[in-house]
C-alpha cells in the first residue's frame, strides 16, 4: 500500500518546529509501522535529507521508549497496542498518517518526535521504592500475599513509562504513571511502612513537573497496558491521607 | 599464548564464597566514600551493582545510552528467573542448580563461579520480593513456580509475561533510592566511547551525551561494565534495537580479553521474519513449550491445510528424538533440530522459515481460558504480529539469534585482564559456558550485580586508599578523547552512498550464514574473508548524515556496527579454532553419527580469552584451562 506522511521536523529543543510531507511506497501490511518508517528514513538517507528521529528500543511493547501521536492518538489506533507493536494493516491504501511528538509541557521536544521524560524518574526517585539494602531481606515466602492483592499490584506494575498517558491528556497531567508506580508498592505488605510518605513525595514532585487531574479518563484510553484509572482514586486517597498523618507527625 | 588463572579459591566447592569472603580484603565503611566507581549500564547487572555500591556507601557514578535507567534492555526478558529455593519439594537445591547449569553449559563454564551463583539465587528473590517485585502467586499467597526450558524440577519465579521488566523495575527503583540519596549520580543519554587506562589500570571512561553531542570525560578508581550482550551482530535477533557491544569492544581495544566470542545462542521459539525489511524478531517465550507440541509435516511437499494433516503424517521430531525431554530439550539442541527440518524443506508457513507450535492438544486437555490464562497475552502478540490466532491454528517459530555467551574474560572477582576493570551480566563470560539455561541469565545479572561484584570489588580497592584517583586532564583521558573525536569527525566525513542499516543487514547476513546455527571451515573462512571487504567499503562509502551536535541515531549506528565488525571477525576466528562442538557452537565437521554435537574434552575444556593486537594484526590467542573438581565430564544427553 502507499501512503502519505505529515511528520512534525524540529531540529532542536529551541528550533521552530513544521510538518513536512513523506511518501511511504509499497508498505506491506505485515510490516510494523516503525519498520515503515524505517524504509521512510533509508530513502531519505538515499536523498541525502536527515532521516526523522524517532524514539524505540525493544520493539516489542514492553520497554516504554516509543511513543508519538499518530492522527492525533497516543499509540495510534489500536487499543491497548504501543507504538512498536502497531503494524501496517491497521491502516489502509492511500491513508494520509499524521505523526507529532508527545506534546506536554512536562516533556520538552529533543527534536522531530522524540521528547524528555526525565520527568518521570524524578517522581520515583522521589519515592516509588521500598527501603531496603541488598542482603537484610528475610526468606521471600516469609510474606505471604493474597493472590488478589498480589494481582492487582502486578496490574499496577505493568506500566511501561512511556507517557502515552500524559500525551493523551488535555491537561498534560501524569496522575496514571504516578498512580500505577505507586499503588503497586502500596497495595504489598512490603510497602506499607513507607504508603503515606510515598504518596506525599511522589504527588508533590509530580505536580512540579505535570498539570493537574480533572478526571477526564483520556489516559486510561491511551494506555498501552489498559492501566485502570481506579489507580488514581487509591492514590488520591493515599495522598488525602497521607496530607492528614504526615501533618500530625510532623 | 598465556594460560589465565582464575583465582578461584581452595577448597571445597560448597564453602569456597564463603570462605573467600572472609579472606578477601575489606573497606571500612567510613572509607567507601573516598572511593569512586564507575559503573556502565543500567540493566538488571548494572542497576543492581550501582545501587548495592550505593548503599555500601561507595560513590558511584551510573551511566545508560538509554533516555532513563529503566529502559534497559533486561526490560524485555518474559519467561522468569531461576532459583534454588525447592519450595515446592521437588528435592531441588544449590547443587541441582549447579550441576544443570554446568550440565547445560556443555562442560564449559567455570565450576566455582556457576556453584557460587546457585548460592546466591535464593537471596536474589528475597531481595526482589523485599522490593516489592510482583512475583506470581499461589491462592495461599506464596509464590508460584515453573519449570523452564532444560530443567525437570519448578524453580523459575515469573512475573507473568514480564519478569524481566519486574525486576529491573526492582532494581531501578534502588537504584533511584541511591539518587534521592546523594551516593550515585546517573547519567542518562550518555554513552561510553572510550575506556581510559593509566599505568594498566582502568581508570575512567568517556561519554559522548546523545543529545547535546557532549564529549566528557570521567574519572574513577575502578570502572564496571554492565553493558550486556552482543547477539545484534546478527543483525537479525530478540535484542533491542540499541543493544550493541562498543563498550565491551573498546575495553578490548584497551587490553581486556574476548573470551568465546562464538558461543552464541539461537533461541528455538522467535517468530519467523516475513520479509527482507524485517527490523528485528520477536521471541515467544518459551515458557510456551511446556504446553505446546513442536512438528512439521513429514512430507516436504505437503499441501493440506494444517488442520488436515492427519497425526501420522506429522513429525514431532523432539519428542521422537528426545523422548525424556521431549519438548523441552535445552535451547541449543531444539534449535538445531529445527533447523534440520527446515533445511530438509519442511518447514512450514509462506516462507518455509518454521515449524509448528501447537496447542490443540494443550487446549483439548486443559480448556481454553486455561490456556488463555497461561499465556493469552503471549497469543494476542502472536496475533498482532502475523495475524494469526494460535488458538484455530499453530504458532510458526523458528529460532533467532538471542543471547552471547561470550564476553570479556573475567577471574572470579569478575575482573577483566585490565585491573580496575570489572565486567558483569551478560556482558562477561563466565556461568553459561557454551549454552545457556532458561532463566538464567537475569539470575546470573543480579548475582553479579547485588551479591558479587560489591564484595570482589572492595578487594581490589582496599589497598588503594588514599591515593587519589586519576585527574581527567591526565594525557590518557586526553588521547582516549582524541581517539572519540577522531572517530566521529572521521564518520561524519565519509559521506558516502550507503546507509549504516544497510551494512549492518549485510554483516549480519555473512554472520547468520556462516557462524549460526551451524558453522564450517570452508564457511567461517569465506566469513573471515568477506567481512574485512565489506568493512573496508563501510569504512569508505558509509553515509551519516546531520551533525555531531545534536542527536543523531546515524551517528549513534555508526559507530557500534563499526565495532560489530571487528568483533564478528573475532566470532568467525574462534569458531574455527574450536575444533569441536559443543553447546551453541556446532561445527559441523564434529558431530555423532545421529547429528547431535560432539565435544572434545581432551582438546577443549578451555576457554579461548583473545587479546587485539592493532587493527591490522591477528588477535593472540590465551586459554584458561577449565579444571572439574566436582563434577564429572559426561556426554550430554537429553534423550
Ligand atoms: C527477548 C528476551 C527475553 C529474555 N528472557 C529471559 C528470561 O526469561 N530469563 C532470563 O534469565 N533471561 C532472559 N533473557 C536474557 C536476559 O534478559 C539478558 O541476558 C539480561 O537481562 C542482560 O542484562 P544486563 O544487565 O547484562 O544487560 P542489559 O539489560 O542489556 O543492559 C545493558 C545496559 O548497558 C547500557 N549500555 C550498553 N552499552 C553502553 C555504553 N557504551 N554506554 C553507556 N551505557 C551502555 C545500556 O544502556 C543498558 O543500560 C532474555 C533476553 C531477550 C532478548
Ligand atoms: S519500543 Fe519498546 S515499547 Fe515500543
Amino acid at each position: 500500500m502507499n501512503l502519505t506522511l505529515r511528520v512534525w521536523r524540529q531540529a532542536g529543543p529551541d528550533a521552530p518546529g513544521r510538518f513536512e510531507t513523506y511518501r511511504a511506497t509499497d508498505v506491506s501490511p505485515d510490516s510494523s509501522f516503525l519498520e515503515m518508517l524505517d524504509a521512510v528514513n533509508e530513502e531519505l538517507i538515499g536523498d541525502n535529507e536527515e532521516p526523522i528521529e524517532f524514539m524505540h528500543d525493544c520493539r516489542e511493547g514492553i520497554c516504554g521508549t516509543c511513543g508519538m501521536m499518530i492522527n492525533g492518538q497516543a499509540h495510534g489506533p489500536r487499543a491497548e497496542t504501543a507504538t512498536c507493536q502497531l503494524h501496517m494493516r491497521s491502516f489502509s491504501d492511500g491513508d494520509e498518517i499524521v505523526l507529532e511528538p508527545w506534546r506536554a509541557a512536562g516533556f520538552p521536544i529533543v527534536k522531530d518526535l522524540v521528547v524528555d521524560r526525565a520527568a518521570f524518574d524524578r517522581i520515583i526517585e522521589a519515592g516509588g521504592y521500598i527501603t531496603v539494602d541488598t542482603g537484610s531481606a528475610p526468606d521471600a515466602n516469609l510474606i505471604p500475599i493474597e493472590k488478589d492483592a498480589a494481582d492487582l499490584a502486578m496490574d499496577a506494575a505493568a506500566c511501561i513509562g512511556c507517557g502515552a498517558c500524559v500525551a493523551a491528556c488535555p491537561n498534560g497531567a501524569a496522575q496514571l504513571f504516578t498512580s500505577a508506580k505507586m499503588q503497586q508498592l502500596n497495595l504489598l505488605p512490603q510497602g506499607q511502612p513507607e504508603r503515606y510518605q510515598r504518596a506525599e513525595s511522589m504527588v508533590e514532585v509530580m505536580e512540579e513537573h505535570f498539570g493537574s487531574c480533572t478526571n477526564m479518563g483520556e489516559c486510561e484510553a491511551a494506555c498501552p497496558k489498559g492501566i485502570s484509572i481506579d489507580f488514581i482514586a487509591m492514590m488520591n486517597k493515599d495522598y488525602r491521607k497521607a496530607k492528614f498523618k504526615n501533618r500530625r507527625t510532623a | 599464548m598465556t594460560v589465565l588463572d582464575a583465582k578461584v579459591p581452595s577448597g571445597p566447592i560448597e564453602t569456597k564464597w564463603e570462605h573467600h569472603k572472609f579472606d578477601m580484603k575489606l573497606v571500612a565503611p567510613n572509607n567507601k566514600r573516598k572511593f569512586e566507581i564507575i559503573v556502565v549500564g543500567t540493566g538488571l547487572a548494572g542497576a543492581s551493582a550501582a545501587a548495592t555500591l550505593g548503599e555500601l556507601g561507595y560513590r558511584v557514578k551510573a551511566f545508560t545510552y538509554h533516555d532513563s535507567a529503566r529502559r534497559a534492555h533486561s526490560i524485555s526478558a518474559q519467561g522468569g528467573i531461576n532459583a534454588a529455593k525447592d519450595y515446592h519439594g521437588e528435592g531441588d537445591s544449590i547443587y541441582r542448580l549447579f550441576y544443570d547449569t554446568v550440565k547445560g553449559g556443555d562442560y564449559r563454564s567455570r565450576e566455582a563461579n556457576v556453584y557460587r551463583l546457585a548460592e546466591v539465587s535464593n537471596h536474589i528473590i528475597d531481595q526482589c520480593v523485599a522490593q516489592g517485585v510482583p512475583f506470581a502467586r499461589e491462592y495461599g499467597g506464596l509464590l508460584d513456580n515453573r519449570s523452564f526450558g532444560g530443567a525437570q524440577v519448578r524453580r523459575t519465579f515469573y512475573a507473568r509475561g514480564q519478569t524481566g521488566q519486574q525486576l529491573l523495575l526492582g532494581a531501578y527503583q534502588a537504584l533511584a533510592r541511591q539518587v534521592k540519596a546523594g551516593t550515585v549520580e546517573l547519567h542518562t543519554n550518555a554513552e561510553m566511547l572510550e575506556l581510559v587506562v593509566a599505568d594498566g589500570r582502568a581508570v575512567g571512561i568517556i561519554t559522548r551525551d546523545l543529545i547535546t553531542g557532549r564529549i566528557e570525560r570521567h574519572s574513577a578508581h575502578a570502572v564496571v561494565l554492565g553493558t550486556g550482550g552482543y547477539a545484534n551482530v546478527f543483525y537479525l535477533s530478540t535484542m533491542a534495537m540499541t543493544s550493541n557491544a562498543t563498550a565491551a569492544w573498546r575495553a578490548h581495544r584497551k587490553g581486556a580479553f574476548f573470551a568465546n566470542p562464538c558461543y552464541t545462542q539461537i533461541h528455538p521459539t522467535a517468530i519467523p521474519s516475513s520479509d527482507e525489511f524485517q527490523s528485528k524478531l520477536t521471541l515467544m517465550s518459551e515458557s510456551l513449550r511446556n504446553d505446546g507440541r513442536i512438528w512439521v509435516p513429514k512430507d516436504p511437499d505437503e499441501s493440506r491445510p494444517v488442520a488436515q494433516i492427519p497425526e501420522e503424517d506429522r513429525d514431532y521430531y523432539l519428542e521422537r528424538k528426545y523422548p525424556s525431554y521431549g519438548n523441552l530439550a535445552p535451547r541449543d539442541i531444539s534449535s538445531r533440530a529445527a533447523k534440520v527440518s527446515v533445511d530438509r524443506g519442511q518447514g512450514v508457513g509462506p516462507l518455509k522459515n518454521g515449524v509448528y507450535l501447537d496447542f490443540a492438544d494443550a487446549i483439548a486437555r486443559l480448556g481454553r481460558d486455561a490456556v488463555a490464562a497461561k499465556y493469552g497475552n503471549l497469543f494476542d502478540m502472536y496475533a498482532s504480529i502475523t495475524g494469526e490466532d494460535a488458538y484455530q491454528i499453530p504458532m510458526r517459530i523458528y529460532p533467532a539469534p538471542h543471547y552471547t555467551m561470550g564476553g570479556l574474560w573475567v577471574d572470579y572477582h569478575l575482573q577483566t585482564t585490565i585491573p580496575g576493570l570489572f565486567s558483569i551480566g551478560e556482558a562477561n563470560y563466565s556461568d553459561h559456558g557454551a549454552n545457556r539455561l532458561g532463566a538464567s541469565a537475569l539470575m546470573q545479572g543480579l548475582a553479579d550485580g547485588y551479591f558479587v561484584l560489591p564484595y570482589t570489588i572492595g578487594d581490589y580497592l582496599a589497598p588503594m586508599l588514599g591515593q587519589p584517583k586519576v585527574d581527567t586532564s591526565a594525557g590518557e583521558f586526553d588521547a582516549a578523547e582524541a581517539e572519540v573525536r577522531g572517530r566521529v569527525e572521521h564518520y561524519l566525513g565519509v559521506q558516502g552512498t550507503r546507509s549504516v542499516d544497510w551494512f549492518h543487514r549485510e554483516l549480519g547476513k555473512i554472520m547468520w550464514d556462516y557462524c549460526g546455527m551451524g558453522r564450517n571451515k570452508a564457511g567461517l573462512e569465506k566469513a573471515l574473508s568477506e567481512i574485512p571487504a565489506l568493512r573496508a567499503e563501510f569504512e569508505s562509502d558509509v553515509r551519516v548524515l546531520g551533525g555531531a551536535e545534536s542527536l543523531n541515531s546515524s551517528l549513534e549506528k555508526v559507530g557500534r556496527v563499526a565495532d560489530f565488525f571487528e568483533l564478528g571477525e573475532l566470532m568467525c576466528r574462534d569458531a574455527l579454532v574450536r575444533e569441536e562442538s559443543c553447546g551453541g557452537h556446532f561445527r559441523e565437521e564434529h558431530q555423532t553419527e545421529d547429528g547431535e554435537a560432539l565435544r572434545d574434552d581432551e582438546n577443549f575444556a578451555h576457554v579461548t580469552a583473545w587479546e587485539w593486537s592493532g587493527a591490522s594484526g591477528a588477535p593472540t590467542e590465551h586459554r584458561e584451562q577449565l579444571e572439574f573438581e566436582t563434577l564429572e565430564l559426561t556426554t550430554r544427553s537429553y534423550k
